[in-house]
């Protein structure tokens, strides 16, 4: 398992050195969830114990109370620089969207509304392929249109460890340092490395959130796992799919799939 | 989705699943994860529901299919991971497309694969993409593959058949160097010999896809190659001065000293950095990310190669690829490109394709474009020195791809057959060297001889007449009363090169003397004719260096191969031909011609009497000094 780990975050490690190279001005995503703690770790492991870009958190107001506490505690403590981009609200959304996913939908436009304004040409997003089957499908390095969307039939070929880092002005990359991690690896690393979580991933009366999203689209699973070793016993007979308990994912075939493609993480 | 239980004994095993669209992979995927109850909860019901939908008995692809456009038209449009595992070890499968449209997501897929499953249609046989497949993961680097004849519920489960299809995919494989190490006769849709062997096919004694698979080995990062460095990065955040980077092959320890290629600067590794560690490592091998601190501040940048002194990476401005295109627009010799190779960047020109090579067939053809799919071998020259090695030796730092605007338009790997290591000391050896003042000066020289001195370099292949052309000029200038000399192989390689053979590195090595000779009978006021093919461009551009300003004179005499062929005076074509001559110059090793030579003489159109005139003409036209007082005939 640790010389696994070691090779998983070699990996991401590497990533993140390339982004930080080649990509100006560069920003991470942070939902304050455990994959991009995780990243955010390695991010202070790639340079030396500094985080030299923006985080960016964006914010529908719509998180725990639990996720807001946990995220000034990080803050401070590790001295980060925190941008919080408040997304615009649901009835802004495209209306003709099932209702989980026009309220997920809002983040979408939040990251436009910063793109547009700040001008970011490499942004850093914590997802992972085993997550949902189109984010299996995504690159490393992987190029938005103008508008922020994917053209996902359109892909630009990734031979070894050369990244795609040359785009039109006014075009962003997104970097994907954890997609070749698993739901499982995450929390082996998160104990090996004693990184901290927010609360709500342990089980309180039988209930645990297993994905941390916004309250109105999230619900908790039916769970007694109170620590890491006992979460990572419980995934590994799970039968369940990690995002069981995010709504936007199952509204229809194709929710969420229409949700990436115009830009969402 | 999640796939369950990823944990456990062994080493996870990267897998790419490749072969012609519609021969079934994503099948073969779907019910694997089925048969060994891999499959999330729910999962089997959603497919089901997905393929009723559509009116469709259960279709396994769609496990894997997640677009919506994946499903209308049933074929995998991009790569899909998908975690999985046996009883010996987990497993990333990578479902590449079969389709000739997603190529590049193929090779997105393959590029990361350890090992590699090729499906064949046992109905269809080998098809145009289960041989271009076969060939890009020969290309990328994979040498592990199995091969799994699928549907053999079509063929009605016949051995016949199935030794019919694997002698034509075996034979394939054999051309390119690839051995499988299984051919399996399977039915993806009835599970046959995937995770259990098949009644059906009792003929068959091999193992089943997962015994297949099981026995594929993991590739671990060559920590015994020599230390391979890429500099990712220098930072500066605090008071450390950290070289970022990652270990590509080899070791690296505090207090080696390392050389920083292509600057070739040296020094000492202070410290290896590491945040959060409990102390500071002082070994990092291949694999692994680091950070170094040096002993002095010596010039390092991004693109530069990390090495130990003793086993450096090949300087060279030109190198052979053999490239795999995917640009919309056709190479063509002469286009610019950006090149990637390791984390450097340099503009690179394709001076020549040598030849395309058809993957169905795998015959060599010459061509003047490259187009899109193909794969072709290239000669590539850049601006600046690169620091690279040959893909056969170091393959991280012997592999690139080529950038054009926006695109992603090559990938391949390098081979330096032919080219030589351009390492060598810049300045001189020794550091006691005083400048003479001479009495006497070169204007002196020139009064007295009636001429300037200078070199004239020739050069061309073996048999474009370079000597017999030399030997005449000397004649017809010593005949106008000018001091005039011919060095050549005969007078040079009998003494001053004695010690030097016909490798690469000796020709490079010989060309270098017979330039800095040259330049010292040139400053002696002679006109010095030199005699040598010289065939690479960076030799020759050398030469000029070690001359005086305007006083090297490149004459390019040319002749194509075909015709020096026929001429062929001594007989060495013929004998480069049967392989006594090795490295034989327009055989068996490049010819670089001019770009910009001074004067061209085309052998094949001029003969002997009027090449001769042609620089005699030249030589009088810009090195005699003309006595005639113009100033008092302007002035009357």
């Amino acid at each position: 398992m640790t010389a696994h780990l070691d090779a998983l975050e070699a990996r991401s490690v590497y990533i993140l050195r390339e982004a930080f190279a080649r990509l100006e001005p560069l920003g991470m995503l942070w939902s304050i969830g455990k994959d991009s703690n995780a990243l955010l770790w390695m991010a202070r492991k790639a340079f030396f114990g500094h985080v030299p870009f923006p985080l960016i958190q964006l914010d529908t107001e719509m998180e725990l109370p639990e996720v807001y506490a946990f995220r000034d505690r990080l803050v401070a403590d590790w001295d980060l620089t925190l941008k919080v981009e408040l997304c615009p609200p649901e009835e802004a959304m495209d209306q003709t969207l099932p209702p989980a996913t026009r309220s997920a939908a809002r983040k979408t436009e939040g990251l436009r509304a910063l793109l547009a304004r700040d001008g970011y040409r490499g942004v850093i997003a914590g997802i992972r392929r085993d997550e949902q089957s189109t984010r299996a499908k995504e690159r490393v390095f992987s190029p938005r249109r103008l508008d922020g969307s994917w053209d996902f039939r359109d892909q630009p070929p990734e031979f070894w460890d050369q990244y795609k880092t040359e785009v039109p002005d006014g075009t962003h990359v997104r970097i994907h340092p954890l997609l070749h991690w698993t739901e499982i690896d995450i929390w082996h690393y998160t104990k090996r490395e004693g990184i901290p979580v927010v609360p709500l991933y342990f089980a309180r009366n039988g209930k645990r959130y297993r994905s941390l999203g916004e309250k109105n689209i999230t619900f908790p699973i039916d769970s007694d796992a109170a620590t890491i070793d006992e979460i990572i016993r419980e995934l590994e007979v799970t039968r369940t799919p990690e995002r069981a308990g995010r709504a936007m994912d199952h509204e229809a075939e194709d929710s969420f799939e229409r949700l990436r493609t115009s830009g969402y993480m | 989705m999640t796939a369950y239980s990823q944990t456990g004994p062994g080493q996870q095993l990267q897998i790419v699943v490749v072969g012609h669209v519609d021969h079934g992979k994503s099948t073969l995927i779907g019910r694997l994860l089925y048969d060994t109850d891999s499959l999330p909860d729910g999962k089997y019901e959603e497919v089901k529901a997905v393929s009723e939908k559509r009116g469709m008995p259960i279709e396994w692809s769609f496990v894997l299919d997640a677009f919506q456009a994946e499903r209308d038209q049933a074929i995998t449009i991009d790569t899909t991971q998908i975690w999985f595992r046996t009883a010996a070890r987990p497993y990333v499968i990578i479902d590449a497309p079969g389709h000739r449209e997603f190529l590049k997501n193929m090779i997105s897929g393959a590029a990361l694969a350890e090992a590699a499953l090729l499906v064949v249609d046992a109905e269809e046989g080998v098809r145009e993409q289960s041989r271009r497949h076969a060939y890009l993961l020969h290309l990328l680097g994979l040498r592990q593959v199995a091969v799994v004849v699928n549907k053999m519920d079509r063929v009605g489960y016949a051995a016949e058949r199935f030794h019919e299809v694997k002698q034509e995919i075996a034979d394939y494989l054999d051309s390119i160097g690839l051995s499988p190490t299984a051919i399996v006769p399977i039915s993806a849709r009835h599970g046959d010999n995937l995770a259990r062997p098949s009644y059906k096919m009792s003929w068959y004694d091999g193992p089943t896809v997962l015994t297949a698979l099981d026995g594929f080995h993991p590739i671990a990062a060559p920590s015994d190659l020599p230390l391979r460095i890429p500099v990712q990065d220098v930072y500066k955040f605090d008071d450390r001065r950290i070289i970022a980077g990652r270990v590509e092959s080899g070791q690296i320890s505090v207090d080696d000293q390392i050389v920083f290629s292509p600057s070739n600067r040296t020094a000492t590794v202070k410290s290896l950095e590491a945040w959060g560690a409990p102390q500071p490592p002082i070994r990092a091998r291949a694999g692994q990310p680091v950070g170094i601190t040096l002993d002095e501040q010596v010039f390092v940048e991004r693109g530069d190669i990390i090495s130990h002194v003793s086993s450096a990476p090949v300087l060279s401005n030109v190198f052979r690829a053999t490239l795999f295109w995917l640009g919309h627009a056709p190479l063509a010799v002469g286009s610019r490109y950006r090149l990637k190779l390791a984390t450097d960047e340099a503009w690179v020109t394709v001076e020549a394709i040598e030849h395309t090579i058809d993957t169905q067939t795998l015959a060599d053809e010459e061509a003047d474009q490259v187009d899109r799919n193909g794969v072709a071998e290239v000669i590539l020259r850049s601006t600046e020195m690169l620091s690279l090695d040959a893909y056969r030796a170091n393959p991280a730092t012997g592999r690139c791809v080529l950038i054009d605007g926006y695109e992603t338009v090559a990938g391949g790997t390098v081979s330096l057959e032919g080219y030589p290591d351009q390492r060598r000391q810049s300045g001189p050896k020794s550091e006691n060297l005083t400048a003479v003042e001479h009495l006497l000066t070169a204007d002196g020289r020139s009064r007295r001889n009636g001429h300037r001195g200078a070199v004239i370099w020739f050069t061309g292949l073996s048999g474009a007449g370079k000597s017999t052309l030399a030997m005449q000029v000397e004649q017809r200038l010593f005949a106008l009363g000018m001091q005039v000399y011919v060095l050549d192989g005969d007078n040079v390689r009998r003494g001053l090169n004695r010690d030097l053979g016909f490798a690469p590195e000796d020709r490079v090595e010989n060309i270098r003397r017979v330039g800095e000779a040259a330049s010292l009978f040139a400053d002696a006021g002679v006109i010095v004719i030199t005699a040598f093919i010289s065939p690479y461009r960076g030799d020759r551009d050398k030469a000029r260096e070690a001359a005086a300003e305007d006083g090297f004179h490149e004459v390019y005499i040319k002749a194509d191969l075909e015709t020096c062929e026929q001429r062929d005076p001594k007989g060495l074509y013929r004998k480069a031909r049967a392989g006594e001559i090795k490295e034989f110059t327009g055989i068996s090793a490049p010819y670089e011609p001019p770009e910009a030579a001074e004067l061209v003489v085309d052998t094949m159109t001029h003969d002997v009497d009027a090449s001769v005139d042609l620089i005699v003409d030249y030589i009088r036209d810009r090195l005699v000094i003309r006595n005639r007082p113009t100033a008092v005939a302007t002035g009357r």
